[in-house]
């Protein structure tokens, strides 16, 4: 019998698959390769494909990916899926947009934040009026 | 008979208002049965990389990254708030705002600037109100927050890191205690801290392809998102479990209200009808 190792896919929002293997097979940055049992321990990044997994018994999976990260341990391979697809002029672009919201939400005090504005401050109005309608109840009970 | 018209309108109302809160809290409940499988679902992503950012930390590699090394001199820190898009979830923000704020204070009492990165609405609105220095927000994540809505301004404050403009990251958001109980907390993210688990002492380290530096930047970065993440979507736990409760209080609060009104509408309709009575039973010996 073939010797297995304890596999996990993973990704931020779900887990894919956790359980025995007997081999991974995925698509690193620089090519495919496969990971068996006692592999010295690695660390490489995986490029948008398929994983196949070859688990106890021969049976096989396979999961497509949008890239993402292999570690491998002697006993331990662990998959860490990306969601969604990545590459760095995306993540840039991210990064502006977050930048200008915050930007906006700075300058802009007219226009929409008005409303938003409105609204805190007619919460802050209201619970101040609680606040001393309560204190009124109060002074009348104690009375 | 015009008796207590007002104290029957009231009541109508306050009837109406209650079948929203119910609602809401029925809504709430389902929500937060979704939330939390989502935040197990997350769990086994944000172990498995901590436990290789461990293993990393462990290993004796030729290249140690800079999310690592330590800082003395502090001159600036950012912060990232989580908070909801929405209100009417009880104290759960405003008592996650004090714990910022907390912290705040402290920095700023120890000569440090501030940088605030907001998550969700009312952090963007209440750190625009007390005219913080917000470098990034995000806004609008409904119900199903994606890891993807975080990488831009978890970008920005990680950048800001790596140039050094920034010397500690920390992240401020609630955890999921139970249901009754939220808890708000302020995490350090940045640097890391030195590794928890020191049980592989033995001098060994990773093959890297292609090479240490390339692939630590991207797993560093997909551990401080998922960080983030993993906090997002607790927070999310956490304001449908508190909306559940505070929608459950004004509920109750609306029955004890309707009681008292009927009570009140019950004594005037006895008062009206004693006193017509009375009127004609004098009514009636005058004659």
């Amino acid at each position: 019998m073939t010797m297995t190792f304890h596999c996990d896919i993973v990704s931020a929002e779900e887990s894919m698959f956790s359980g025995l293997a007997e081999m991974i097979i995925v698509n690193g940055s620089q090519g495919e390769l496969g990971v068996a049992y006692g592999h010295a321990p690695l660390l490489t990044d995986l490029k948008p494909g398929p994983v196949r997994v070859i688990k106890q018994g021969g049976e096989e999976e396979i999961y497509f990916l949008s890239g993402g990260f292999l570690e491998v341990q002697p006993h331990l391979v662990s998959v860490l899926a990306d969601t969604g697809i990545r590459a760095d002029d995306l993540d840039e672009a991210a990064a502006a947009q977050a930048v200008k919201d915050a930007e906006e939400e700075m300058l802009n005090k007219s226009g929409d934040m008005d409303l938003t504005l409105a609204a805190t401050r007619l919460a802050q109005a209201s619970a101040q009026l609680r606040t001393i309608d309560e204190l009124r109840r109060r002074a009348k009970s104690g009375r | 008979m015009a008796v207590g018209r007002e104290v029957k309108t009231k009541i109508t109302s306050v009837k109406s208002t209650q079948k929203i809160t119910s609602a809401m809290e029925m809504v709430a409940a389902s929500k937060m049965r979704r939330a939390q499988e989502r935040m197990q679902l997350g769990k086994p992503y944000a172990q498995r990389i901590r436990s290789v950012v461990g293993h990393i930390a462990n290993a004796h590699g030729e290249y140690r990254h800079q999310y690592m090394t330590q800082k003395d001199n502090v001159k600036r820190i950012g912060l990232i708030v989580i908070s909801t898009d929405r209100g009417l979830c009880g104290g759960l923000n405003t008592n996650l705002f004090k714990a910022a704020i907390r912290e705040m204070k402290v920095w700023t009492e120890a000569g440090a600037e501030i940088e605030v990165c907001t998550v969700g609405n009312k952090a963007g609105t209440f750190f625009g109100s007390i005219n913080a220095d917000i470098v990034a927000t995000v806004k609008d994540m409904g119900d199903k927050p994606s890891a993807t809505d975080l990488i831009g301004s978890v970008k920005v404050m990680l950048d800001a890191f790596a140039e050094g403009r920034i010397d500690k990251l920390y992240v401020v958001g609630n955890k999921f205690v139970n249901t009754m109980n939220q808890q708000a907390e302020v995490e350090q993210l940045l640097p890391l801290d030195p590794a928890e688990d020191q049980k592989m002492s033995h001098h060994w380290d990773y093959i890297y392809e292609p090479d240490a530096k390339e692939l630590l930047d991207g797993l560093m970065t997909r551990y401080i998102e998922s960080q983030v993440y993993q906090s997002v979507i607790e927070n999310k736990a956490c304001e449908q479990a508190a909306r559940m409760v505070a929608m459950k209080n004004a509920t109750e609060n609306a029955s004890t209200l309707i009681d008292e009104l009927e009570l009140l509408y019950n004594k005037a309709r006895q008062a009206a009808i004693t006193q017509e009575l009375s009127e004609i039973v004098s009514g009636a010996s005058a004659v």
